[in-house]
């Protein structure tokens, strides 16, 4: 879960701006782990099911400290970003020339319509009969689960570029790779950037997912081999540091678009 | 230099089709500065698409320097109302002006001649800004830029000023009318300003309603250089005004109301006086 948003404080001072966000988020988490601890001590859940808090932050802080955890941590990242990477080379071309060209959209839409909406783990038989109990199976699901949303981020994208803009530019007689290249590219970046973070979210899950239930290497199997060992403050710390993931991603993304949409209304008070 | 010949415009849509433009003819001289002004909605945005080659007429068309034009030919260039949306945020100043230039210039080519534009609107200091940290005169100037660093022959206007203060765009007019005259560019503006139609032309042509035609054309004859205080104060300024203010509230008026005030001239009052 991200942090408190700060747009409460946007009348108060830089200062207390810069630090009301973290602060709040921390507070956040303290009163998470009080409610983890007061359940658990209370008899809601059992500790027999679920370990105390202090026991999984001690032994997130030794899984930290152990070299395999980090292989597993790259390998998910692997199967993740190998698939988003291969979903965005998919959906951002296809997606500029289905926005562009009309009847090409209107060819491709009951196809894409159709695909959307399949599930990623309904292809886990499918990406097993392919390639089996290998990175491969999840990199497939990740590729899958992201070109659809990211295909219909770009196609809005598209559409939503000035018209004016777009005269304009037929007006200085650019050409129609220039048009795209300077013109509706640029203009539907924001609507990819929202798309690529939204995809961010969605390969994270699928790698995990999908290492899970194929047993393909990655954080997923680990998780699951600590299920299997009983090893509960393991798999519980597991557990956080995918979700820890989450919010780094989708801190890094936010960052990617402050830095390359600075142009856009949403962002211009956000550089000084 | 430009002539549109029998150009018209229609639309074909649910409800049948709507002449937008119905066979207009008129042609602007080399260096002349020709406006058109018309009644709101008469379609005057589509004839300049039209005669740029932006839209497709539906019969007709125009013909720069006796070449018919379908698409915005090399020596024209256009300055769209809308200056925010025509200016593209993801570049500075000098990246939208340089942009029209990628096809024919290098690089370096392309500073120099962005640069130059650039000082010629007067806004060598704002280089490296993006077009929304300027004020709204100032944007279209970029605008204005853009389309100078092009260095056409003709340019077309479409509501430039439309969207600033008043004294924005008074210091707008005399700086188009300056590059003009020191470019040496034949100049066709559409607006629905009357005053700036008069300020600024050599002559005008008034258009009637939808489907629009030309109602009227007139050589405004004023001396130049011209002058938002003296030209402006002019007897001759006025009634020219007064002039084209009478026939574009004529040209607004539905026909039925013609035929009604037709009707009230003939009944004789019985006098007061």
């Amino acid at each position: 879960m991200p942090p408190a948003k700060v747009g409460g404080a946007r009348a108060r001072s830089g200062l207390d701006r810069r630090w009301a966000a973290p602060a709040l988020g921390a507070l956040g988490i303290v009163l998470g782990l009080l409610a983890w601890e007061l359940a658990i001590v209370g008899g809601i859940v059992s500790e027999l099911d679920v370990p105390h808090p202090a026991a999984v932050v001690a032994e997130l802080g030794s899984l930290l400290g152990g070299g395999e955890f980090w292989t597993q941590l790259r390998q998910t990242m692997t199967n993740a970003g190998i698939g988003m990477a291969i979903a965005t080379a998919i959906a951002v071309p296809l997606g500029m020339v289905m926005g562009t060209v009309q009847p090409i959209r209107v060819a491709l839409g009951p196809v894409v319509e159709v695909l959307r909406p399949v599930p990623g783990i309904a292809l886990v038989p499918l990406a097993i009969v392919v390639w089996g109990p290998t990175g491969g199976s999840t990199i497939f699901l990740v590729a899958f689960g992201c070109t659809w949303p990211l295909l219909v981020q770009t196609i809005h994208g598209v559409q939503s570029v000035d018209d004016v803009a777009i005269m304009t530019a037929r007006s200085f007689r650019l050409s129609g790779l220039s048009r795209i290249r300077w013109v509706i590219f640029p203009g539907s970046l924001p609507y990819i950037a929202t798309g690529l973070r939204i995809c961010a979210a969605i390969a994270l899950i699928v790698a995990v997912g999908g290492e899970l239930i194929i047993g393909t290497p990655g954080l997923g199997t680990a998780i699951r081999q600590a299920q299997d060992g009983l090893a509960l403050e393991e798999m519980y710390a597991l557990i956080v540091v995918t979700g820890m993931l989450g919010i780094a991603l989708n801190l890094a993304f936010g960052r990617l678009e402050r830095r390359f949409l600075k142009w856009h209304p949403s962002q211009r008070g956000a550089h000084r | 230099m430009l002539e549109v010949v029998g150009l018209s415009k229609e639309y074909h849509g649910a409800n049948g089709s709507t002449t937008a433009i119905a066979e207009l003819s008129f042609s602007v001289n080399e260096l002349e500065f020709v406006s058109v002004v018309g009644p709101s909605g008469c379609g005057k945005t589509t004839l300049l698409k039209c005669i740029s080659g932006l839209l497709e007429p539906s019969s007709g068309g125009s013909l720069l320097r006796g070449v018919k034009i379908v698409s915005p030919p090399e020596a024209m260039a256009l300055v769209f109302q809308d200056y925010a949306r025509s200016l593209l945020p993801w570049l500075t100043v000098s990246g939208n002006v340089g942009l029209p230039l990628r096809r024919k210039h290098a690089a370096a080519e392309r500073q120099r001649l962005a640069d130059e534009a650039l000082k010629a609107v007067g806004l060598s200091a704002f280089l490296d800004h993006y077009p929304w940290q300027l004020s709204g005169g100032m944007q279209q100037r970029v605008a204005i830029a853009r389309a100078l660093a092009c260095q056409p022959r003709v340019l077309l206007l479409d509501e430039p000023f439309a969207s600033v203060d008043a004294q924005t765009r008074a210091e707008l007019e005399d700086l188009v009318l300056s590059l003009r005259s020191r470019f040496d560019i034949t100049v066709l503006l559409v607006t629905h300003d009357i005053d700036e139609a008069v300020y600024m032309s050599d002559r005008i042509v008034v258009l009637t309603k939808q489907p629009s035609t030309i109602r009227d054309t007139l050589d405004v004859g004023l001396p130049w250089p011209r002058d938002q205080l003296t030209t402006k104060a002019m007897p001759m300024f006025s009634s020219l005004r007064a002039h084209v203010y009478r026939e574009i509230v004529e040209a607004h008026r539905p026909r039925h109301l013609d035929a009604a005030v037709a009707d009230e001239q003939m009944v004789v009052r019985p006098g007061v006086s």
